[in-house]
C-alpha cells in the first residue's frame, strides 16, 4: 500500500516535472512562429531590410527553442502510457484521436516546412520560403488547438459513452469532444498567453539594446511592436481570464474555492482574498487581507450572492488549497503588471517617449521572464486544482498510475531532473547569448548548421553563406 | 451487416507504416550519430550533419505518429507495451534529447562543441540500442493481466533483447553509412564507403542471428514461417534478402552513390516484413491480438478520415521537402 503510493507521488512529480519544462518552449516559439511570419511579411511588403535582419535574429532564438520544445515534447507523448497506462487505456478511445490528429495536422507540417524556414531562403525563393514560414505558424496553433481540446476534455468530459470493460468510448457526435465546455476558454486564455510571453520576451531583448543604445533602429522596431503587443494582449487576456475562471466556477467549482481560499461557504456574500497564507489543518487563511463581498461581485456579479465553500465538498475529493491558491495570485499579480507595462507603454508613446524613457525600458526588461512564470503559475493553478481527477469527476489519479514499481519511477525521475536541468539549462544560455547579441550586426563569417554552398573555400564552420541564411 | 474492410485491420498497417517509415528515416539520422566519432572534425563532420539539420525534425515526428498512433488505435497495447519496456522506453527518451538539442548546440557553442558532437553519438547510441531492445523485449514476450503489464520491470533484459538492441544500432549504422555515401563527397564519402563495406556483412550476420534466435523463443514462429502453406508467403523473404544483398555487394565495389541507400532500404523492408509474419496479428506476441487491443470503431473511423486526407499531404510534402535539399551537401550549384 505504502509503496503504491510511493509510485504514485513519484509519477505526478515526474509528470508535473517534464510536462512544466516543456510547456515553457511551446509558450515561446507558438507566439515566434507568428512574429516571424510578421516580419518576413513586413520585409516582402516593405522590402525594408531591418525586417529581414529582425527575422534572421529571432529565427536562430526559435530553431534553439522549438529544438528543445521538440525533445521535451516526444517525452509528453510516451509518458502518458509508461507512467500513465491506466489512463491511457481507458481514455485511449477518446483522446488518442485529438493526440493523432495533432500529429497528422500539426507537427509533420511544422517539421515538414520547419527545415526549408531554417535553411532553405536561398533554395525556394521568397514567396514560398514566406508560406512555409507561415506554414509553421499555422502548425504550432494547430498543434495547441489540439492538445488543449484533449486537456479540457479532461477537465470537462462530454460527448461519451461508458464501455463494458471501462472504456471511455466517443458517443456519435465527435463535435461534442473536441469542442468540450472548458475547450474555447482554455484555448483563447493559452493562446493568448504565449503571445503575451513572446511579446514580453522580445520587448525585453529590445528594451535591453535600446537602453545600450537608443538610437538602434532594430531595437526600436521590436520594442515598439513588441509593446504594441503587450498593450493589446494584456487587457483582452485579463477579460479571457475573467471569462475561463466563470466557466470554471460553472464545471469545476471546487477549483475556484481553492483559488480563492474559501475554505467556508458564505451565504451572504463572500470576500474576495488578496492575499493571505492557507492553514491547511485549521482550514482557514491566516493573516487575509479581503475585500468583503467582492468575490461574489465578481463572480455572480451579486455582492450578496452566496458562495458554497470548501467544506462543502468531501475531503478526499478537495484540491490541495496552497499550491492552487499562491499560483493563481502569481498569474493574476504578473497579469496587472503586464496591464500596467502596456499602458506606460501607451503613455510613453503618446509622449514620443518610447524609446529612451529609462522607466519604462527597464519595466520591460524586468517584465521578460514574466510571461513563463505566469504560464507556469496558471497551468498550476488549473491542472492542480482539478485534483485528484484526471477525467474530472470521473476517474481518479490514483487509478490512473501504471503498475510500476517504485525504484523504476524513482531512477527514472532522476534521470529527468539531472538531464533537463543540465540540457535545458545550457540551451536557456544559449538562448540568453543570441538574444544578447546585435540583431544589426550579425556578424558575416559566422557558423551555423546550416547547407552550405560551395567547396570552392574548405567547409570550415565559418562559411559566408550560413548567415545569409 | 458485415464491413467490407476490417479497420482494425487497416490501422494495423498504418501503425506499422509510421514505425516502417520512422525506422528507416530516423533510421539513418541515428546511424549517422552512431557514426560521428569516425568522421575528422571540422569539413567532414559538419557535411554529415549539414545533410540532415533540415530534415531529423520531420524524421523524428514518425516516431510521435507511432506513439500517438497506437495510443489512438490499439490504446490497451499501448497501455501494456509502455510500463513493461519502462527503462529502455525512458533511455531511448533521454538519448533522443541529447541528440536532438546537439544539432542546434553544437553550433552554438563551438567552445564546447567536442562535448555536444559527443552527447549527439552518446545520444544517438543510446536511442538506437534502446529501440532494439524494445523489439527483442516485445518479441520475447511479456506477461499481461487484468489488462496490464503483470511483470517486473527488469524482466526485458534478456540475451535475446541485448542481441536485437545490438543489431538495431548495426543496422542503423549501415542506414547512415549509405546515406553519407549518397549525400557527402570526399574524405566524409570516403570513411562512409569504408564503413558500409564492413557494416553490410555485419546486418547480414545479425538478421541471421535474430531470425534464428526467434524461431526458439516460440514453436508458434516455427510453425509460422514452415508450415505449408505459409512456407510458400514467407520462402520469399530470405530468398530477396540474398538477392539484394549481392545487389549491394556489386553497387558497393562499382562505387555507386544512391543505390547502396536504397537497397539498404529494402534489406529493412523484408526484416520488417518477416517480423510482420512473425507477429500478426499479434500486437503484444502471444497474449494480445490486435482486435483485442483496438479502439472502438467510431474512433477507427475518425482516425481514418484524417488519416486519408492528411498522410498523402504529408508525404507530399516530405518528398517535397527532401527535393529542396537534393544533392551533395557540399557541392557547388546547391543554391
Amino acid at each position: 500500500m505504502f509503496d503504491h503510493f510511493d509510485a504514485l507521488m513519484l509519477a505526478r512529480i515526474q509528470f508535473a516535472f517534464t510536462v512544466s519544462f516543456h510547456f515553457i518552449f511551446p509558450a515561446l516559439t507558438i507566439g515566434l512562429a507568428s512574429f516571424l511570419a510578421v516580419l518576413e511579411g513586413l520585409w516582402l511588403w516593405t522590402d525594408r531590410s531591418v525586417y529581414l535582419d529582425l527575422f534572421k535574429f529571432w529565427r536562430k532564438i526559435f530553431a534553439v527553442a522549438f529544438a528543445m520544445g521538440v525533445v521535451s515534447g516526444i517525452v509528453m507523448s510516451y509518458q502518458f502510457g509508461t507512467n500513465w497506462s491506466v489512463f491511457s487505456d481507458k481514455a485511449g478511445p477518446v483522446i488518442g484521436p485529438l493526440m493523432a490528429y495533432e500529429v497528422l495536422t500539426a507537427f509533420f507540417l511544422e517539421a515538414g516546412f520547419l527545415g526549408v524556414m531554417l535553411f532553405g531562403m536561398e533554395k525556394v525563393g521568397k514567396k514560398l520560403h514566406f508560406t512555409a514560414t507561415c506554414l509553421v505558424a499555422l502548425g504550432t496553433f494547430i498543434s495547441a488547438f489540439w492538445i488543449l481540446s484533449a486537456n479540457s476534455w479532461m477537465h470537462t468530459p462530454t460527448g461519451f459513452e461508458m464501455g463494458e470493460n471501462g472504456q471511455f468510448l466517443p458517443g456519435p457526435s465527435w463535435w461534442a469532444i473536441i469542442f468540450n465546455p472548458s475547450f474555447p476558454y482554455r484555448l483563447t486564455h493559452t493562446i493568448t498567453a504565449a503571445y503575451l510571453t513572446t511579446a514580453l520576451t522580445v520587448g525585453a531583448v529590445g528594451a535591453w539594446r535600446l537602453l545600450k543604445n537608443s538610437s538602434s533602429v532594430h531595437a526600436r522596431t521590436m520594442f515598439s511592436m513588441a509593446m504594441w503587443m503587450v498593450a493589446i494582449a494584456a487587457p483582452v487576456q485579463i477579460v479571457l481570464g475573467d471569462l475561463h475562471g466563470l466557466n470554471t466556477l460553472e464545471h469545476q467549482p471546487a477549483k475556484v474555492m481553492a483559488m480563492e481560499g474559501h475554505y467556508q461557504s458564505y451565504p451572504d456574500g463572500a470576500p474576495l482574498i488578496l492575499f493571505g497564507i492557507p492553514n491547511e489543518a485549521e482550514k482557514r487563511i491566516d493573516y487575509a487581507i479581503q475585500i468583503p463581498k467582492a468575490s461574489s461581485l465578481i463572480l455572480k456579479h451579486d455582492r450578496n450572492a452566496p458562495m458554497a465553500g470548501l467544506d462543502t465538498i468531501d475531503p478526499d475529493k478537495q484540491p490541495p488549497v496552497t499550491l492552487v491558491f499562491f499560483a493563481f495570485r502569481i498569474m493574476v499579480g504578473l497579469g496587472m503588471a503586464m496591464l500596467g507595462l502596456g499602458l506606460l507603454s501607451l503613455y510613453a508613446r503618446f509622449c514620443s517617449r518610447l524609446y529612451d524613457m529609462p522607466l519604462l525600458l527597464r519595466f520591460a526588461l524586468v517584465m521578460g521572464p514574466s510571461g513563463y512564470v505566469a504560464v507556469l503559475a496558471g497551468w498550476i493553478t488549473t491542472e492542480v486544482g482539478r485534483q485528484p481527477y484526471t477525467i474530472y469527476g470521473l476517474l481518479t489519479t490514483a487509478d490512473s498510475v501504471a503498475p510500476l514499481a517504485a525504484p523504476a519511477v524513482a531512477a527514472s525521475l532522476i534521470a529527468f531532473i539531472v538531464v533537463y536541468f543540465f540540457v535545458f539549462g545550457a540551451g536557456t544560455l544559449y538562448l540568453f547569448k543570441l538574444m544578447a547579441a546585435d540583431p544589426a550586426g550579425v556578424p558575416v563569417h559566422e557558423p551555423g548548421p546550416i547547407r552550405t554552398a560551395g567547396l570552392a573555400t574548405p567547409l570550415t564552420p565559418a562559411h559566408p553563406s550560413m548567415t545569409s541564411e | 451487416m458485415t464491413l467490407a474492410i476490417d479497420l482494425t485491420i487497416v490501422w494495423a498497417f498504418i501503425i506499422a507504416f509510421a514505425v516502417f517509415a520512422y525506422v528507416v528515416l530516423d533510421g539513418f539520422d541515428l546511424g549517422i550519430g552512431i557514426l560521428f566519432p569516425a568522421f575528422k572534425v571540422g569539413d567532414s563532420r559538419d557535411q554529415a550533419m549539414n545533410s540532415i539539420a533540415p530534415v531529423w525534425d520531420g524524421n523524428e515526428t514518425w516516431l510521435v505518429l507511432g506513439g500517438g498512433g497506437l495510443l489512438a488505435a490499439f490504446p490497451l497495447a499501448y497501455a501494456i507495451i509502455l510500463p513493461a519496456l519502462y527503462p529502455p522506453i525512458i533511455a531511448m527518451l533521454l538519448g533522443l534529447v541529447f541528440r536532438g538539442v546537439a544539432f542546434e548546440f553544437r553550433w552554438r557553442d563551438p567552445g564546447h562543441r567536442a562535448f555536444w558532437d559527443f552527447a549527439f553519438t552518446a545520444g544517438s547510441a543510446t536511442a538506437a540500442f534502446a529501440q532494439g531492445i524494445a523489439l527483442g523485449a516485445l518479441l520475447q514476450g511479456v506477461k499481461v493481466a487484468d489488462r496490464a503489464y503483470a511483470g517486473g520491470w527488469l524482466d526485458w533484459l534478456t540475451p535475446f533483447s541485448v542481441l536485437t538492441g545490438a543489431s538495431v544500432v548495426v543496422g542503423y549504422a549501415l542506414l547512415g553509412s549509405t546515406w553519407l555515401i549518397w549525400k557527402t563527397e570526399g574524405e566524409a564519402q570516403a570513411v562512409a564507403r569504408r564503413f558500409a563495406w564492413i557494416l553490410f556483412p555485419a546486418i547480414l550476420v545479425a538478421i541471421v542471428f535474430v531470425s534464428l534466435a526467434t524461431l526458439y523463443l516460440h514453436p508458434s514462429y516455427v510453425s509460422r514461417w514452415f508450415d505449408m502453406p505459409n512456407v510458400l508467403a514467407t520462402a520469399p523473404v530470405p530468398v530477396l534478402t540474398a538477392a539484394l544483398s549481392w545487389a549491394f555487394w556489386r553497387a558497393i565495389r562499382e562505387g555507386a552513390e544512391a543505390s547502396p541507400f536504397f537497397l539498404t532500404l529494402g534489406v529493412f523492408l523484408l526484416t520488417f516484413i518477416g517480423l510482420g509474419i512473425s507477429m500478426f496479428p499479434y500486437v503484444i506476441p502471444g497474449s494480445i491480438t490486435i482486435w483485442d487491443a483496438a479502439t472502438a470503431p467510431r474512433s477507427q473511423a475518425f482516425m481514418l478520415v484524417g488519416a486519408a486526407l492528411t498522410v498523402p499531404l504529408i508525404l507530399a510534402y516530405t518528398i517535397w521537402s527532401y527535393w529542396v535539399f537534393r544533392g551533395k551537401v557540399g557541392s557547388h550549384g546547391y543554391h
